[in-house]
């Protein structure tokens, strides 16, 4: 496509606006239609290369588990008392990522934020392939994964229900739920988008693909009052998700008597840490997007600026948790919690909780000043410091908590392995592959919404509604 | 513009979406909720061959011998004991001396060489079971084992599920009999087995089901 480092003078930058000047219905359409209906060896190089390196990631994830499946958790650093390591870490960081698409797409739908329209297929897909990365831990963490639909309550013959007074098992539904959710709200919203792609596409195997999961789309009122009801109800059902998912996932620790998992502040602090480091992932798969296919006029520097402000005050609130389970610590005066505050600040993994602070709560400051929420590249950098950041937070509440708990003799340390690196890292093989997919068989904006939006602001911006109305041609 | 699809598209996708993919997924869970409930794959009923002839416990029960004879650590162990070759020795030292059948027997008790009898139940190693703890509070040999006394060649009468543990652990009332008939292989339950029951559940001061129900009552 068009789209090179080359012609970046001459992408006119829109501050202002959801838009940027001169879009029509019809330019909307072809600008994000195209994308995906471009035949292969025309896509941007970035795609065919990334693709590649997302796919050897993912062998490498593959390979991991198959190590992991044939020897077992013991290749992994974990051990008594530290028997929670990467494994529950990467749990917690991909599915807090997942947060930020269902608060774009369901909150902000509710709240009629125009602004979301841009940014929320994008997020959705974000959130849905985050889920999966994430829901992969606790089951491969079992040790046995053959036994995991042990998890679910069936008539088996061990003759008893799973233990539903435990949060690990509320986390079962919790997260299920958020993925079947999630899915369906990303389906339903691509209907209308499949049918334009159905009717644009010239190739009858491609109209195909696309007529089949558009499922008879036409446009009609009939089926745009239907669309509406059911993305309406959806999105009443992820609202809820967003605030329980973490939440639950925060029980896990919560409901446990350890010194720094007992704490009430964990179900906000985790929601929003959640939203935080979604919101930074957003922006780190955005940018790169956004320049390699050209979509400046699509998501403009206003929808940054916004992201960078829900940034800053998610950050805020996570900020406020580490206040206060300082202040629990002193207000307690409870030696154990007294203790674990000391241990964090200044015990052997001191390094990490003053990496923690560094990239969640300084660097992030910077997003006070719009001058750095509209800079492009301090945005990214500031983004990937809070995936960082957030990263640590887990770590340093799953590692320092536990090795270091009542009594000294039942001390110990913890060192991830190789493997435990292995199946982290090349967890975003498995991200980015199916991310990577995603932008090129599916449209990555929501191409009705932002022509809605056209079609709201034509009298602002004197765009001429001149391409054919939302909805399928046929 | 062409249709891309034909007029039976429709009922194509319908079918395959509310008969198709949920019948696929009935039969496969029927078949794996058949398979996991089913005393076939957990080889009930299959006798298990024994080293040599085996030991015919249809024919030695019928002689009278009790269970104890052999399993002699029933009442005191957790193991009920598989006998070793001198208790074997202890009669066939007189009885069948010169016997084809029992020459493995004598071979064993030369070389001084144990028999290598295969287990019938093999429970998991996460399981801890207690022989005398269930015989001292009435649970007789044949609600776990079935009738030995009819089986020259021992097969598992009972497929060990675990909910068929608890079932007796939740409401042990069903299976507990008087003490004077633990070794009785042919007894049956009377008429009024759950009246006599609750009575010999508090006899025998047999806990709550929620104390026998605990995980740690058999994982430990």
């Amino acid at each position: 496509m068009q789209s090179s480092p080359i012609d970046k003078p001459a992408v006119v930058e829109t501050t202002d606006a959801f838009l940027g000047p001169k879009q029509t219905l019809a330019s909307v359409t072809a600008k994000i239609g195209d994308i995906v209906l471009t035949p292969l060896r025309k896509t941007p190089f970035g795609w065919p290369i990334g693709f590649v390196v997302a796919a050897i990631g993912l062998l490498v994830y593959l390979y991991s588990l198959v190590v992991l499946f044939t020897v077992g958790v013991g290749i992994w650093g974990i051990n008594i008392p530290v028997a929670w390591g990467f494994d529950i870490i990467n749990f917690v960081w991909w599915i807090g990522i997942g947060h930020a698409g269902t608060l774009i797409s369901a909150i902000l739908l509710l709240f009629r934020q125009d602004w979301r329209t841009s940014i929320n297929r994008a997020a959705e897909a974000m959130t849905i392939f985050a889920v999966a990365c994430a829901g992969i831990y606790p089951l491969i963490h079992t040790g046995r994964p053959w036994l995991d639909y042990w998890l679910l309550p069936y008539p088996g013959t061990l003759g008893m229900w799973p233990q539903f007074r435990s949060p690990l098992e509320w986390d079962v539904f919790a997260v299920s739920t958020y993925a079947t959710v999630s899915v369906l709200f990303w389906f339903v919203g691509l209907v209308p988008d499949l049918a334009s792609l159905r009717d644009r596409a010239t190739n009858i195997w491609v109209k195909r693909f696309y007529g089949l999961l558009s499922l008879g789309w036409r446009g009609g009122a009939r089926d745009w009052n239907r669309y509406e009801m059911a993305s309406l109800i959806l999105a009443g059902l992820s609202t809820p998700l967003v605030l329980s998912v973490h939440s639950i996932i925060s029980f896990d620790f919560a409901v446990s008597q350890l010194p720094g998992w007992h704490v009430t502040v964990f179900p906000p602090y985790f929601v929003a840490g959640a939203v935080y480091c979604g919101f930074a992932m957003v922006i780190n798969l955005l940018v790169p997007i956004r320049r390699w296919y050209g979509l400046h006029s699509l998501i403009t520097m206003k929808h940054f600026d916004l992201m960078g402000q829900v940034m800053l005050a998610s950050g805020l609130v996570v900020a406020y948790g580490y206040v206060s389970e300082m202040f629990y610590a002193w207000y307690s005066a409870n030696i154990y919690e007294y203790f674990m505050i000391v241990n964090r600040t200044a015990g052997p993994y001191a390094w990490s909780y003053w990496a923690l602070i560094i990239f969640n709560i300084v660097i992030p400051q910077l997003l006070w000043f719009k001058r750095f929420r509209t800079n492009i590249p301090i945005l990214f950098l500031i983004s990937i410091c809070i995936n960082i950041g957030m990263w640590f937070e887990r770590w340093v509440i799953v590692v320092l908590s536990l090795h270091r708990d009542f009594l000294p003799s039942s001390w110990g340390s913890y060192t991830p392995s190789v493997w435990d690196w292995t199946t982290y890292i090349s967890s975003f093989g498995l991200f980015f592959f199916l991310f990577f997919l995603f932008v090129r068989l599916l449209p990555m904006i929501s191409m009705f919404e932002v022509r809605d939006l056209v079609h709201k602001m034509s009298g602002k911006h004197g765009a001429a509604p001149t391409g054919p109305s939302h909805g399928g041609e046929a | 513009m062409a249709q891309i699809f034909d007029r039976r598209a429709n009922t194509l996708v319908r079918l395959t979406l509310f008969v198709g993919v949920p019948l696929v997924l009935a039969i496969l869970g029927g078949i794996w909720y058949l398979f996991g409930w089913s005393d076939w794959h957990r080889d009930v009923g299959v006798p298990v061959a024994q080293p040599g002839g085996g030991f015919n416990h249809q024919l030695h029960v019928g002689l009278k011998l009790d269970c104890r004879y052999c399993h002699n650590a029933v009442e005191v162990s957790s193991s009920a004991n598989v006998p070793p070759t001198e208790t074997c020795m202890g009669c066939h030292s007189q009885i069948l001396t010169q016997s084809e059948k029992l020459a493995f027997v004598r071979e064993s008790w030369e070389t001084n060489t144990p028999i290598q009898w295969n287990r019938v139940h093999d429970l998991p190693k996460f399981v801890y079971f207690n022989h005398s703890l269930h015989v001292a509070k009435g649970v007789g040999c044949s609600t776990c084992h079935g009738n030995i006394a009819a089986m020259p060649v021992v097969a598992k009468s009972k497929a060990l599920f675990m909910s068929w543990c608890l079932d007796c652990h939740r409401n042990p009332e069903q299976y507990v009999r008087p003490r004077d008939q633990i070794y009785n292989t042919a007894w049956t339950p009377p008429a009024d087995q759950l009246a006599q029951g609750k009575k010999l559940v508090e006899e025998y001061r047999i806990r709550s089901a929620d104390q026998l129900t605990n995980c740690a009552i058999c994982h430990r």
